[in-house]
């Protein structure tokens, strides 16, 4: 009786401990999500110095989004800088993670070449777009370097065409993130059991064989959570296209993402637009969410060690 | 019979062969995409160092000698960078530490105790992981306006008490290394509930949490979007925001050499804490993942 009065007193403390983050996510985290919300339907916005509602508008909100807001465009712009990083990054990083793994390769300075390129992912977004819009100025160094070289004639003006400023952030992003990419898909190819490649090699697999036909299945999990995560990270994309541009998403707004249009509805008060793109957004990266807590469960049965 | 041997012989020759080249391209490809992270913090650095003038005439391999000239100048010029800095410190400190002592302390609620709704709220914080910050902007913003506490630290620094991914990897991480005998010992030993938490597990916790102290941290350094939009006085913005007024700046008026000066001022703190502490931040991130 004695001991059962105890164990149920041990166990409030379950509760106590939690108090803290349960009071910081409520305030926090759910009321500014249901405020989003309920902004959402309401048309409020300021006009010059005069504050217009807020007033109840139902959807209205989301249909002129669509209809004027041009988030579509930006949507289209986000989703191109992502792929554009993307590919590049997951196999450049499948490959790294397949040689770090590789018992027959054996690699030295693995250390070293981890840490390097997992470095620019600690980099403040920032300062690093800052960093490549002066080396991709007209008059900086990579033009001079181009010119010295002979490639280039006369400066090239990469801030100034569509491609070369896309491309840009998606060079930067591939950068940031294909370290963090590498060591997640090592740490899966690490768990995948030996005796599969022993028993490859016996029957006489070519490594090329054993990537395409052991590792790449097994990983399939692990790769799809990698996908949807980066994906959800590529809708969020700011700090580089803003810092970039100047928050102008310039030559004519081919870089504003979808975060940036957030960004500058916030600025001007627009509530009710932001409040509509807010919820978009937070529905999309829902479904992703679900689809990732889908596959991490298979995780646990093959990635494992 | 010696047929057989030669020909054994032969594959594995090419075996060897095969496995030496690979090596070489394995060793080739990656000394390219190393130069290609590093190069750009090779010419900010050299650049750095380089006076308005030289900067003009284009680029050299070498550094030159205004290093300490362009920090000085950027130190004491327009922008408030030694501020900017001691306010990056403040909230990145203050956010890294509640961050990982209540991370600690709900992972330690969730993995002790055996309560009602135990499951219930683990699958709750697990389903908030997700939630961009971005999303719940607008209704922050609201809020803290509500709250007064627009242009303050307080918003940038409490909220990351509720860190649901640092709290997973907390969670496994206690899975691994606190068994609840050592709990039911310190118990019998008349410990208070609390008292346990501060003294046992958190020593024990140490390894986990100095890695998410340092990625706290660092995702505090170089936060951007909610600083932007909650700090407005020149005095008490973060190192980001200085850097993205730069850029709005004309900065072709600037000295060059100073800007280069105040982007490398703002990256290379946290370069040094990462190479200083590469071993545990890689081989952490490598047992997290395993785990997760």
């Amino acid at each position: 009786m004695n001991k059962k009065k105890s164990v149920v007193s041990y166990n409030k403390w379950g509760y106590i401990f939690l108090i803290p983050f349960a009071v910081v996510f409520v305030v926090f985290q759910l009321i500014p999500l249901i405020n989003t919300i309920k902004n959402s339907f309401f048309e409020h916005y300021r006009d010059g110095l005069t504050i217009i509602g807020p007033n109840w508008v139902g959807f209205k909100n989301y249909i002129k989004l669509f209809s004027e807001g041009n988030i579509l465009k930006y949507f289209k712009n986000t989703m191109i800088m992502w792929i554009m990083g993307f590919i590049p990054q997951i196999i450049i990083s499948l490959l790294f993670a397949a040689w770090f793994s590789d018992p027959s390769l054996r690699l030295k300075c693995q250390r070293f070449f981890k840490t390097v390129i997992y470095l620019p992912n600690l980099i403040m977004a920032s300062a690093f777009s800052m960093l490549f819009f002066t080396l991709f100025s007209t008059v900086g160094p990579v033009n001079d370097i181009l010119m010295k070289v002979g490639i280039l004639k006369e400066a090239y003006d990469f801030m100034a065409h569509t491609g070369s400023v896309r491309a840009l952030v998606a060079l930067m992003n591939c950068l940031m993130w294909f370290g963090n990419t590498t060591i997640l898909l090592l740490a899966g190819m690490m768990g995948i059991d030996t005796a599969l490649f022993e028993a490859a090699e016996v029957d006489g697999a070519t490594a090329n064989q054993v990537f395409w036909k052991i590792t790449l299945p097994i990983l399939k999990p692990i790769l799809i959570y990698v996908m949807v995560t980066s994906l959800i990270g590529g809708l969020q994309m700011f700090d580089v296209p803003q810092i970039l541009t100047d928050g102008k998403g310039s030559p004519n707004n081919s870089a504003t993402t979808l975060i940036m249009c957030l960004n500058n509805h916030l600025y001007s008060k627009n509530y009710g637009m932001g409040g509509a793109l807010s919820v978009i957004l937070f529905f999309i990266t829902g479904v992703l969410s679900i689809i990732v807590f889908k596959f991490s469960g298979n995780e646990d049965k093959y990635g494992k060690a | 019979m010696a047929d057989n041997k030669i020909k054994i012989d032969m594959v594995e020759g090419k075996v060897k062969g095969s496995v030496k080249s690979r090596r070489a391209v394995a060793y080739v490809v990656l000394s390219i995409t190393c130069f290609f992270c590093l190069i750009w913090f090779y010419i900010l650095i050299i650049n750095a160092t380089r006076s308005k003038g030289e900067l003009t005439k284009g680029f050299t391999p070498f550094p030159s000698t205004h290093l300490i000239e362009n920090l000085h100048n950027a130190l004491t010029g327009t922008q408030p960078i030694l501020n900017g800095m001691l306010n990056s410190v403040i909230v990145s400190v203050c956010t890294a530490a509640l961050c990982v002592y209540f991370s600690c302390m709900t992972a330690y609620a969730i993995h002790a105790y055996d309560f009602k709704l135990k499951k219930a709220i683990f699958t709750v914080i697990l389903a908030i992981m997700m939630i961009p910050t971005q999303v719940t902007a607008l209704g922050f913003l609201q809020l803290i306006d509500k709250m007064n506490l627009m242009d303050n630290f307080i918003p940038l620094i409490v909220p990351s008490i509720a860190a649901p991914i640092v709290f997973f990897y907390m969670k496994q991480y206690m899975e691994s290394t606190l068994p609840l005998e050592l709990l039911e010992a310190a118990r019998i030993d008349g410990a208070g509930e609390i008292r346990i938490f501060n003294t046992i597990v958190l020593p024990l916790m140490v390894p986990a949490m100095a890695v998410q102290a340092i990625f706290s941290f660092v995702s505090s350094w170089n936060n951007y979007f909610t600083p932007a939009l909650v700090l407005s006085t020149d005095k008490k913005k973060t190192l980001p925001i200085l850097i993205a007024q730069l850029r709005g700046a004309d900065f072709l008026k600037f000295d060059m050499g100073v800007v280069y000066a105040t982007i490398a001022f703002s990256i290379f703190p946290v370069v040094v804490v990462y190479l200083v502490l590469s071993k545990f931040i890689v081989g952490g991130l490598a047992a997290g993942s395993v785990k997760g």
